[in-house]
């Protein structure tokens, strides 16, 4: 689904990635850990086209295509879902016109009607109770005055509506607690098929207690200097990051 | 000001004069007197005042306006009246500056409230006279600007609203000014008077059929003891029409107002918000302005704290696109002994073209010891994050830069609490900034 060969990205003159290599088959659930400062939201974001990244070399092939040729909503229409670190607040827009306004779009790139205004809302209000959300999040703005538990839900409840083919979760996990993590974690185990693949990005292995990996990836000083199955977390939470950051200087 | 437009003018009043409302009344003919001394003086305001640098009046000098006269204010087309009328509120109907008794719709006004023509209650034998005698003109006098004085000298007629003390409404009060005709001239004075322990919304709409014409209205406001007015001013006229308009308060002890200013037509659009705020009372100013093509829409406010613990929040918005200019001149003055007073004042701007501009001038003046104020400008461009969150949601960059310029917007529509008027508002800004495939209760 996804292949990323020898990416390298710059921010100014700064290198951040130093040739990053990934193979994501769909079904798949792939974590990407590492300290901070390590490279993994400039990875989330470069993959999900935001501006002010400089694609100095390599090459990201998604489902056969040059994704880095595409507008972000394109990439986004064509399935790849970034779940934000800090999602945006925007007052004045309602959640429920972005989700609509997002799913139609999705519909109409691939030659669909719109949805229909009562599928729509029986469709919302069946992921909206997935997610444990009250109903009344729908008609306010978008993330305006949520809680850190609360956006990162709404992050959720946006994916299980666009039902994407890529998820990236940009540190999902952070300033979660552990009900709300739960919640987020059952969002997205529902979501696990065989044709959806999952790019955790993650600082805490908590995280992957409640969304199992199939792959690990160990991201430092803008490369992954190890890769391994679901042990290599618990492996990573006992002996810390300074264990495979070690490695790269040897 | 060139000496030849302003005599022209001044000649022109020498005819109508005679026919102006409150000739009977000595104090209304001092006033008038005086208002038309001070306009021949020194004509319309000149850009060398400080209160209109950014705003040049020159372009109405270039055309006479003529006042039109109370027989020649036609019919209106029924359907077209219907569209700017608020559904659910007694509604005064004002075409070319002159009260209709025909389109207005006063039936089951409570009693005791009194909403008339200001030509009727200028008859000396009604008690009304009496009652505007210590109010007209006590609001904002002559020295103001010369708008105002031609305002005082030339006014036609207007509307006399008196919510007496107790009283509160059931349903707003819609005063409509209507101008049909080209180059006429449509001037008003209106007083609005909500005493002790009172409480009512007026809604002032300005709107006009697409001709070149001048409105120049001023309206007086006194919200007594404890009352609260909720006032808001729909300015929709016409592209080519010259507006201006002056709205200036007197709050008591512990009074309200709410004002919602929506200024969205005009060629050149300029209104004046002011008010006085008496021991512990609250003013609410809100703005929203939308200029297109070469529109020129300039909003000034002043808000005077006079007494100790009064509350004064102010937040002015606007979106300019194409080659249009927005003003905002916000000044916020508390004296001496107005201490706690508690202000905050705001203005943001959105700015869609290179060639649009917004000049914003906040002032804060404070003689007091004890207070807290704060003010905010912005100028600037939609939010690069914003964009990018809609567009990592399949949301076209084209798309999203309309849907958050419709949500900047819409934050000061959503303030208004009458369904109606929200409603009527909301329309407007969707006819600037169309938002598809959306329903009207998701916004």
């Amino acid at each position: 689904m996804l292949s990323i060969k020898d990416l390298t990205v710059n921010v100014g003159d700064k290198q951040i990635l130093k040739g990053i290599n990934l193979e994501i088959k769909a079904g798949e659930i792939h974590a990407i850990m590492g300290p901070n400062g390590s490279g993994k939201s400039t990875l989330s974001h470069v993959l999900s086209g935001k501006a002010g990244y400089d694609v100095t070399g390599g090459s990201v092939m998604y489902q056969g295509k040059n994704l880095l040729d595409m507008m972000p909503e394109i990439r986004a229409r064509e399935g790849v879902f970034l779940a934000f670190q800090y999602p945006v607040e925007i007052p004045g827009v309602s959640n429920i016109y972005l989700l609509k306004a997002a799913l139609n779009a999705i519909r109409k790139y691939h030659g669909l009607s719109e949805v229909d205004a009562m599928d729509f809302l029986t469709l919302v209000k069946h992921k909206v109770k997935l997610l444990e959300m009250d109903e009344k999040f729908l008609y306010r703005a978008v993330n305006e005055g949520f809680s850190g538990g609360e956006k990162k839900r709404n992050e959720i409840l946006q994916m299980a509506i666009l039902e994407p083919k890529l998820c990236i979760l940009d540190e999902t996990d952070s300033g979660l607690d552990i009900d709300a993590l739960k919640v987020v974690a059952e969002g997205v185990n529902s979501l696990r098929s065989n044709d959806r693949a999952f790019v955790m990005i993650t600082h805490y292995q908590r995280l992957l207690d409640y969304i199992k990996p199939d792959f690990v990836h160990v991201l430092a000083h803008g490369q992954i200097v190890k890769s391994g199955g679901a042990e290599l977390a618990l492996e990573l939470e006992e002996k810390g990051y300074s264990w495979v950051e070690n490695q790269v200087v040897a | 000001m060139s000496a030849v437009a302003t005599s022209r003018y001044v000649a022109e009043y020498g005819a109508l004069a005679p026919t102006l409302p409150g000739q009977s009344l000595p104090w209304l003919q001092q006033l008038r007197r005086d208002a038309l001394t001070k306009f021949s003086a020194n004509g319309f305001p000149s850009p060398r005042e400080e209160e209109w640098r950014y705003t040049n009046v020159s372009a109405i000098e270039k055309r006479l306006f003529t006042p039109a006269l109370k027989q020649s204010s036609g019919q209106v087309d029924a359907d077209w009246l219907k569209a700017q009328q608020l559904d659910d509120a007694w509604s005064v109907v004002l075409v070319n500056g002159h009260f209709s008794t025909e389109y207005s719709q006063l039936d089951s006004l409570p009693d005791g409230v009194t909403v008339i023509s200001m030509a009727d209650a200028l008859v000396e034998t009604q008690d009304f006279a009496t009652l505007l005698e210590t109010h007209l003109g006590h609001a904002v006098n002559n020295a103001e600007h010369n708008l105002v004085a031609f305002n005082t000298a030339w006014f036609s007629d207007g509307v006399f609203v008196h919510v007496p003390a107790k009283q509160v409404l059931t349903k707003p009060i819609q005063l409509l000014h209507i101008v049909t005709e080209a180059d006429a001239m449509a001037t008003t004075r209106n007083v609005i008077m909500v005493d002790e322990l009172a409480e009512a919304q007026v809604i002032e709409t300005f709107v006009g059929l697409d001709n070149a014409y001048l409105t120049a209205a001023v309206t007086e406001v006194f919200v007594g003891q404890n009352a609260h007015l909720t006032l808001t001013k729909m300015q929709i006229e016409s592209e080519k029409a010259y507006h201006f308009g002056g709205t200036y308060a007197k709050q008591s002890k512990d009074a309200r107002f709410t004002h919602h200013n929506f200024a969205f037509g005009g060629l050149l659009a300029r209104c004046d918000i002011h008010t006085d705020l008496d021991q512990a009372s609250e003013c609410e100013l809100n703005g929203l302005y939308l200029g297109v093509k070469r529109q020129h829409i300039d909003n000034h406010t002043r808000i005077n704290h006079l007494k100790p613990h009064a509350i004064s929040r102010e937040m002015y918005k606007g979106v300019l696109d194409d080659r249009a200019k927005g003003v905002f001149q916000g000044r916020v003055i508390v004296a001496e002994d107005a201490q706690k007073t508690d202000s905050q004042m705001n203005n943001r701007n959105l700015l869609l073209s290179d060639d649009a501009e917004a000049d914003t001038k906040p002032q804060l003046e404070i003689y007091a010891d004890d207070v807290k104020c704060g003010h905010g400008v912005t100028v600037g461009q939609l939010d690069e994050k914003s964009i990018f969150y809609l567009q990592s949601r399949s949301v076209d960059e084209e798309t999203a830069r309309n849907m958050l310029t419709f949500a900047f917007a819409n934050e000061m529509v959503d303030k208004i609490k009458i369904k109606s008027l929200h409603d009527k508002v909301l329309e407007q800004v969707l006819a600037r900034f169309p938002q598809e495939g959306v329903e009207k209760d998701w916004l």
